[in-house]
């Protein structure tokens, strides 16, 4: 049976992991390649890594952190942040990355969407939504859920699915860091209409959210970022416990 | 051991690189026929569209090479079907090693297939010595069908060919080189078949 996927988020600056991170054993917290590995070693099932620095020096940096990444993971991993353009793409995919994630660019020019699902394929182009409950609608946000759009959220979710998308990694800026569970009915909404898999992000604070948001949010998968940084969940423990609550997931023999 | 990884207009020709390299093998990435045929083991890559590909591989004489290798053959993910008859992807007519039909998935649940799932009924040195609960990472929106040549299943709408053996010609639908140490482990049983 295919399995809940469970996605920890690693954000870098200068080819550095930012956030307090707080690993017991790991002697060099801000590498991201030895975070990563920990993960992949403790049964995460994708990483995602999020370039929160803009210049085209750190660009560069990135790339060499790619390269670097996919040598060492065993595991798929998704890079976004800041990409623009088809050549962003092509340089991260061919470091290694599996896939890539466009937020802002994709909403200023949703063409950039049906180029990069022909060109690459649409299994490594994944959208990421940010949304914002306003006056009763849920709306687009883009640069880092601080502007909004004129898009529903609903309507962007379909559009994006039409012009190529693989999967779609929808944040919830409402419930981003309340650590107060993700945004279930939303994301229930959009799961049951898209035929393609859609990611639960931002809430996330303890095991039962995730329990909730794969049952009551019909997630295909969940992503979350200083919980597991800090230690407050454990990957091993949260797929045990998902288990027990007969949701599938892989445990790693 | 030479092994060599068919360079064609796919892509995680790279990644199958690193998981080789984690497994302390260096590869040669070739297109070159002699190159190829001189290898102990051929791996053939894929992520892509089939016709694409077919028609790249056409056009170097590549598909009757492949067809006529005597050494073990790993075809992985794309590179699986494209050695079945034919693909409903673009209606393309493939290398015809299994014959088999790739088909596209019904839309009854999520396509493609995304994640992990779990390989069973497994009847080849390929899988020796996995654990009976064994997961593998899929991407994919066309299967192979169960075929005299299945040597696995999965379970994603309907049971596919997880893998498929014939002769010298062994291949997978999921991802090795990204199924954590359940795909290392089956490279390195592939790469431990008998020349």
């Amino acid at each position: 049976m295919l399995t809940k996927r469970i996605i920890p988020c690693l954000d870098i600056k200068e080819g550095r992991t930012v956030k307090g991170v707080n690993f017991v054993g790991l002697r060099d917290a801000g590498d991201p390649v030895a975070l990563a590995a920990q993960y992949a070693a403790q049964g995460a099932d994708e990483l995602v890594f999020l370039d929160i620095t803009a210049t085209v020096e750190e660009r560069k940096t990135l790339v060499e952190l790619v390269k670097k990444i996919a040598a060492e993971i065993n595991i798929p991993f998704t890079v976004g942040g800041g990409i623009q353009s088809i050549a962003d793409v092509s340089s991260l995919l061919n470091a290694g990355a599996d896939k890539i994630s466009i937020n802002s660019a994709a909403v200023k020019n949703p063409e950039l969407i049906n180029t990069l699902a022909s060109e690459f394929g649409s299994q490594c182009v994944v959208v990421a939504i940010d949304t914002r409950f306003v006056k009763g609608k849920h709306i687009v946000h883009v640069r880092g859920g601080r502007t909004p759009t004129a898009l529903r959220t609903i309507c962007w979710a379909l559009e994006v699915q039409k012009r190529g998308a693989g999967e779609i990694l929808l944040t919830s800026m409402d419930h981003d860091g309340t650590k107060a569970g993700f945004a279930n009915a939303l994301t229930a909404q959009i799961s049951e209409k898209l035929s393609i898999p859609v990611i639960a992000s931002g809430g996330a604070g303890n095991m039962e959210h995730f329990l909730h948001t794969f049952q009551a949010g019909k997630a295909d998968a969940a992503l979350a970022a200083s919980i597991f940084h800090f230690g407050e969940i454990k990957i091993p423990e949260l797929k045990h416990y998902l288990k027990t609550q007969n949701i599938p997931v892989r445990i790693e023999p | 051991m030479r092994v060599v990884i068919i360079k064609y207009n796919a892509g995680n020709v790279q990644s199958v690189t690193y998981a080789l390299n984690r497994l302390g093998v260096v590869p040669l990435i070739s297109n070159e026929p002699e190159v190829i045929k001189s290898a102990d083991y051929v791996i053939f890559p894929g992520v892509g569209e089939a016709s694409t590909a077919m028609r790249y591989l056409k056009e170097r004489n590549l598909d009757r090479l492949i067809k006529d290798l005597k050494q073990p053959v790993f075809g992985v993910c794309l590179g699986l079907q494209l050695m079945c008859n034919h693909s409903e992807e673009n209606n393309t007519n493939c290398l015809g090693i299994f014959d088999v039909a790739v088909k596209r998935f019904p839309k009854d649940l999520k396509v493609p297939q995304m994640g992990w799932n779990t390989i069973e009924e497994r009847s080849s040195p390929l899988f020796d010595g996995l654990p009976p609960e064994a997961y593998v990472y899929y991407v994919h929106s066309f299967y192979a069908e169960i075929s005299t040549s299945t040597i696995a299943q999965t379970n994603y709408i309907l049971p596919f060919s997880a893998a498929l053996q014939k002769d010298n010609f062994y291949a997978l639908q999921a991802h090795p080189e990204k199924s954590g140490k359940v795909g290392e482990h089956i490279l390195k049983n592939f790469l431990n078949i008998k020349n």
